[in-house]
């Protein structure tokens, strides 16, 4: 299946740019409404990622962000405009977990996927358990975790496809304030050790401030990019520091000031 | 433990007890004739007389009815995946499983002993054209009814046609298709009996179908009704053993509906 959707993709004229990154060009998607009239979601988009660069894209609800994120990860194609982008795994904002699987077997199904036997994946998913603080856990099934552990195990999961582009949709949206800052802490040191090339979808600006190289601004529907910002903190990053801060506050202003543009035009 | 279960076992226990109360006044008030409705007294009775008879009876008939089941299943779920893989199988195979629901038995009834004999084997085709429908519904439906975003998660971490079938949609479908298999090994007991009636034997023991209508025949209707009996108490077994098959073949099933947490 997938091999078939590489395949229709288009012949996109950006692949050296894209090289372990991701490039999305001026693209456009709309929906088929109820009545079957076009719903845009993204307009006339361009957003970029280096290589081992984390591109936050912050926005208020409904502007398109999952729709962006599932393009990346091909699930989607635009209607106008050009993607390119390394291999790319998608941690949804649902986690998704199998619930006829244990945790360990959930974090692992990436391996199993790739066709690593069964008790070698189980062992290196396991490994990774007592630093998402998942210990003990291994064998509890889906409906026996908490939200916050059930994400954990789904972001392991993402880790684990071992792919180069990570696609995360409000990773951390469902779990209370200590375990997300500690979870953004665990995200930060975990790509300082092993970097991707990462595109956060978040509505969380400290979030983004804190995480990302790069923010990417968008307005309300359809979402169309408004500002980008550029992160250039040193790391580690505390919710503390004058630059993140800073970062955040300018972020905060650029989506009040799309908000208001688009008060204006309505 | 064994107090609870005794406690579980008293509302179908004090139910029968109601019923076949009731059967016995309404024989004894109306002065309904033997041959036409025995009271349960003389079931019991014929129960009893004939225990030996009608246990040899329904060792062939549990033979055909798990023989029978087993190939049911077999055929049911294996036809509800073609038919979930392939829209052109689906297509050919939905309409013609649907009619031979309607198949009267008696019309194929001969053609079946002219090809397989006095044996077993047209009985159990007999049991396998009545319960693999159910089946084949059921895990169809389950497998349709799989989470579409589980599917695209699978998609993004490159699992394959069969990765995606064996890593979500088949156990979804689990559930669902044990349900079915529930239902099938009910009416398979009523199947036996049809399969029996339609199709001649030459055995000593011709299975608790033929006793029935070997003894309505003979106006023995105590034996008759005895003979049913051990027939409603065979399927209500079947079905509870399958009961216990599912919580070992899909334990999450039993816990409340998992839908993936957050938003």
């Amino acid at each position: 299946m997938a091999t078939e959707l590489q395949s229709r993709a288009q012949p996109s004229p950006l692949p050296a740019a894209a090289a372990g990154g991701i490039v999305v060009e001026n693209v456009s998607r709309a929906y088929r409404g109820s009545r079957g009239e076009a719903v845009p979601a993204l307009a006339d988009v361009s957003v970029r990622a280096a290589r081992g660069e984390l591109v936050a894209v912050v926005g208020p609800s409904g502007c398109g962000k999952t729709t962006l994120l599932e393009l990346v990860c091909r699930l989607q194609s635009p209607d106008s405009g050009w993607i390119a982008s390394a291999p790319a795994a998608l941690m949804a904002q649902r986690d998704m977990l199998l619930p006829w699987f244990d945790a360990v077997e959930n974090a692992a199904l990436a391996l199993r996927i790739a066709g690593h036997p069964r008790s070698r994946a189980r062992e290196r998913a396991s490994a990774l358990f007592g630093e998402l603080g998942l210990e003990g856990f291994q064998r509890a099934r889906p409906s026996e975790l908490s939200g916050g552990m059930r994400q954990r195990v789904a972001f392991l999961r993402t880790l684990l496809s071992g792919k180069e582009v990570l696609c995360l949709d409000e990773p951390f949206g469902a779990l209370d304030a200590i375990t997300r800052g500690e979870m953004q802490q665990w995200l930060a040191r975990a790509l300082q050790r092993e970097p991707r090339t990462v595109l956060l979808v978040t509505h969380d600006v400290e979030e983004a401030a804190l995480l990302a190289d790069r923010l990417v601004v968008l307005s309300g529907r359809p979402g169309r990019v408004t500002a980008e910002l550029e992160a250039d903190i040193p790391r580690p990053r505390s919710a503390t520091d004058a630059a993140v801060l800073a970062l955040r506050q300018r972020a905060l202003r650029s989506l009040a000031l799309s908000a208001r543009a688009e008060g204006a035009l309505a | 433990m064994i107090r609870a279960r005794a406690a579980r076992a008293l509302p179908p226990t004090l139910l029968l007890c109601a019923l076949l109360g009731a059967w016995e006044l309404y024989v004894q008030a109306s002065q309904t004739s033997a041959f036409v409705l025995p009271a349960p007294h003389s079931v019991a009775a014929a129960l009893w007389d004939n225990a030996g008879l009608l246990a040899g009876n329904l060792a062939p008939t549990a033979i055909e009815v798990g023989l029978g089941i087993a190939a049911a299943l077999v055929l049911g779920f294996v036809l509800a995946v073609g038919v979930h893989l392939s829209p052109l199988l689906r297509r050919a195979v939905y309409p013609l499983a649907v009619g031979s629901q309607a198949v009267p038995i008696a019309v194929i009834a001969p053609l079946l002993v002219f090809w397989w004999g006095f044996g077993i084997v047209p009985k159990l085709a007999v049991i396998v054209l009545i319960c693999f429908f159910p089946v084949l519904v059921t895990t169809v439906d389950g497998l349709m009814a799989s989470d579409p975003e589980q599917l695209k998660l699978l998609r993004t971490l490159d699992a394959s046609r069969w990765q995606a079938f064996r890593f979500a949609e088949l156990p979804a479908a689990l559930p669902a298709a044990i349900s079915g298999a529930r239902i099938a090994l009910t009416i398979a007991v009523i199947g036996a009996y049809i399969a029996e009636s339609q199709t001649a034997t030459t055995s000593g023991h011709p299975g608790l179908g033929r006793e029935i209508n070997a003894d309505l025949t003979a106006l023995q209707t105590p034996r008759a009704y005895a003979a049913a009996f051990v027939l409603f108490a065979f399927a209500i077994a079947c079905f509870y053993s399958l009961a216990l098959a599912e919580r070992w073949l899909a334990p999450w099933a039993a816990h409340p509906r998992e839908r993936g947490a957050g938003a």
